[in-house]
């Protein structure tokens, strides 16, 4: 049996399988190829050059479109493929404005690293003079795009189109003229992106980046008059020390939480807390509407991504949409009317609160008109991170603190929000309870779990009591469009549809630390997740004792109250934007 | 980049080149060719429109198309659609005297290849399959052969006479 296929990296013998690509092989064998464009989550385009190998008998050969053939010869590095990477690059940066050090991305950078490591110093073609340069787009919350950064690597086009379906970046002209826009040289805001970040966190260079919020969050915090608090969302704990060379799914909470502190944060609570909370009133509405025959299947609502997609592209499905406000949208009001009644000498017009989350779109929720004064600043993982540097703090070292009360504690079913299927999951726990009244016994659905690309649809069917509810569970929007057209076919079968828009759930959010290039990644996060919630005493959102105490206090006692209803539920509009509609 | 919108889009004029040519991604290039019949040039509303109408496409990936091609217009044609030739031959015989030459007689500028009277447009093209008779011109189907900056002043003039 010769069933082994090996191909031969620099005379060493590899044995390869199915790996799509040569660079999959190269990268198995423990070697590595400079690339500026391939991404293994996204299709192969083959544009940057950089990843040239040297096939015999084939000549130069780009490692990332050619796939690997029994007894193949390549060499990584030869004079050629050296001339050939150092060429690429000197063209691109005769393009570029090289405006490296107050760039967003430096020391992130791909080209500025390959650029470092291949040792440019001369570029010897001529370069952009400044007036050819183009406007900066920064007219929205979330995203910045330098289009004079862009090397036309098409990463960003193919995230746009194969994780959301929805390509609102494309490329434009042709040759030498070629651009990466939207329609018709529109702002981001102005065609119907959003703002889920994808674009950004495949962008090998600063041509797309984070709207940064950290100088007005340094203001605030400097502000004497003001009592800054900080809430912490579930995929921020396992993904944040990555920034300090902490293992992917490591939870770093109680780090975090330090941070906070350190900085100059006045309170610290977690996100997780409100997580449990949307929990309450979402399990809530889904059995009101199931047993007053309310409109099913009933949408999840924390993912603002989502929502803007609903709204701008399905208006006609907001019927569906919950409408309980994301944890980010209900933890900011309840702060606001309810921590002067716990802490001494705070006023709610005094405080200002400051999310980290994994995502650029929770800075567009923020903003929406329904939400706006409520999350005065958002804040993504990254930036987080940078401040916790900018303040020189050594995260590693530091000790492990607690969340602040009443808002701190939470339960495992919060936590695993952070990762696709855990809203459902978490939701599914309650809801059997408000149900029933017993405890569900196996609270693991791991039918509901995985955060690879073969995992964006899921269903599972849960048995509460007779009662069979199927759920489905989706990630990208482009899964979540296969759903909706299910949905208005009349061939839907299930009764409840959570969708987050990043490919795998919030863990691969776009506000996350850069992952772009290992799959694994977000897999490694999303098991840091469901650690913490096996490790967890509290394993269901209504029996965590603070969420008790909340609506026994504040709420009225009992999810959907009135209280409840005026700070923790929100309304939606039609935005179907596309000018079409208008024409007649 | 903004183009004024002349003529008001007509959507059921669109599905009709839909049905007509078959609502997939593939048959994307017949289509803006049909509308580009009907308009002269192809409105951003019409492009927003069957970008969001063609399943797999996006009024972004169908501006690529459109800029991607020379054959398409993103500002209204003129009614006299003026075609240099600018081929190796006709190139080495002088067709950018003729195409300076018309752009200054009509005061168009290389954003603007549009006469303000909406008359003339001017575009050019690589080889016209005419290499003997270079330079070449052609205006609406119509051949000039052997222009010289002179000569395309009169062609033009005497249309603009006839238009008055």
């Amino acid at each position: 049996m010769t069933d082994k296929k090996t191909l031969f990296i620099d005379g060493l013998e590899v044995e390869f399988t199915n790996e799509p690509n040569l660079l999959e092989v190269i990268k198995k064998a423990g070697m590595s190829v400079p690339t500026l464009c391939y991404r293994p989550d996204l299709t192969q385009f083959g544009a940057c050059r950089m990843c040239v190998v040297e096939v015999e008998g084939r000549g130069i050969q780009s490692s990332c479109t050619m796939p690997p053939e029994n007894g193949l010869k390549i060499h990584l590095n030869t004079e050629k493929t050296r001339r050939i990477r150092k060429t690429v690059l000197e063209l691109l940066l005769a393009n570029h404005d090289k405006e490296c050090l107050t760039c967003e991305k430096s020391g992130s950078c791909e080209l500025q690293k390959y650029s470092e490591e291949y040792g440019v110093r001369k570029i010897r073609y001529p370069e952009k003079k400044k007036e050819e340069f183009f406007p900066i787009d920064n007219y929205n919350p979330s995203i910045v795009r330098d289009p004079n950064k862009c090397i036309l690597c098409g990463a960003c086009v193919r995230a746009c189109s194969e994780f959301q379906g929805h390509s609102v970046l494309g490329f434009v002209n042709r040759g030498s003229n070629t651009r990466v826009e939207p329609m018709n040289g529109k702002h981001l805001s102005q065609v119907d992106c959003v703002f889920c970040g994808q674009c950004q966190t495949v962008c090998p260079t600063g041509a797309l980046t984070i709207k940064s919020a950290i100088d007005e969050v340094w203001d605030k915090i400097n502000d004497n008059t003001k009592k800054v608090v900080i809430q912490i969302a579930p995929a921020v704990r396992v993904a944040l020390g990555e920034e300090f060379n902490i293992d992917a799914g490591e939870n770093s909470i109680g780090k975090i939480y330090a941070a906070a502190r350190r900085i100059g944060f006045d309170l610290v609570f977690d996100t997780n807390f409100s997580a449990d909370l949307t929990i309450m009133e979402e399990a809530n509405e889904f059995i009101e509407r199931l047993s007053k025959g309310g409109v099913l299947p009933l949408f999840t609502s924390c993912c603002p991504a989502w929502v803007r997609y609903l709204e701008t592209q399905h208006p006609d499905m907001l019927k569906h949409l919950s409408s309980c406000k994301s944890p980010q949208g209900m933890l900011s009001p309840v702060v606001k009317e309810f921590l002067p009644k716990y802490y001494e000498g705070y006023k709610k017009e005094d405080i200002v609160v400051v999310s980290v989350m994994p995502c650029t779109a929770k800075k567009y929720e923020a903003v929406r008109e329904q939400l706006l004064g409520e999350t005065d600043f958002v804040l993504t993982t990254k930036e987080f991170a940078r401040m916790i540097k900018m303040a020189g703090i050594n995260f590693k070292a530091l000790k492990e603190e607690k969340a602040n009360s009443p808002f701190g504690q939470y339960s495992g079913a919060a936590t695993i929000f952070g990762a696709s299927g855990g809203v459902a999951e978490a939701a599914v726990r309650t809801a059997y309870n408000m149900v029933t009244g017993e405890e569900l016994s196996n609270v693991d659905i791991k039918t509901m779990r995985g955060v690879d690309a073969d995992s964006r649809t899921k269903d599972t069917v849960v048995d509460i009591k007779g009662t069979k509810v199927k759920v489905r569970v989706v990630s990208t929007l482009k899964e979540a469009e296969k759903s909706l057209k299910e949905i208005k076919s009349g061939t839907s079968d299930f009764q409840i549809l959570e969708v987050m828009a990043c490919p795998g759930g919030c863990v691969n959010g776009g506000g996350q630390p850069i992952s772009c290039s290992d799959s694994s990644i977000k897999e490694k996060r999303a098991e840091g997740l469901y650690k913490e919630d096996e490790n967890l005493e509290l394993r269901k959102s209504h029996q965590n004792p603070d969420i008790k105490k909340l609506y026994a206090e504040c709420l009225e006692g009992k999810p959907g109250s009135h209280t409840a209803h005026k700070l923790l539920h929100t309304t939606y509009t039609d935005k179907f934007t596309n000018s079409y509609k208008d024409l007649k | 980049m903004s183009v004024e919108n002349p003529q008001k889009i007509d959507t059921s004029r669109l599905d009709e080149i839909l049905e007509e040519c078959g609502s997939k991604k593939s048959n994307l290039i017949a289509i803006l060719q049909k509308i580009q019949e009907i308009y002269r040039y192809l409105p951003e509303e019409a492009m927003t429109y069957i970008g969001t109408k063609i399943e797999d496409l996006s009024p972004a990936t169908v501006f690529g198309v459109a800029t991607f091609y020379a054959q398409f217009s993103l500002e209204p044609k003129g009614k006299y659609e003026i075609k240099v030739c600018d081929g190796t031959a006709c190139h080495v015989r002088g067709s950018m005297p003729v195409l300076n030459a018309i752009k200054s007689r009509l005061d168009l500028t290389d954003g603007k290849m549009t006469s303000k009277d909406g008359l003339f447009s001017l575009e050019t093209v690589s080889c016209l399959g005419a290499c003997g008779l270079a330079p070449v011109v052609v205006i609406n189907e119509k051949v000039y052969p052997q222009m010289t900056s002179d000569a395309i002043k009169i062609v033009i003039d005497t249309l603009l006479k006839e238009e008055r």
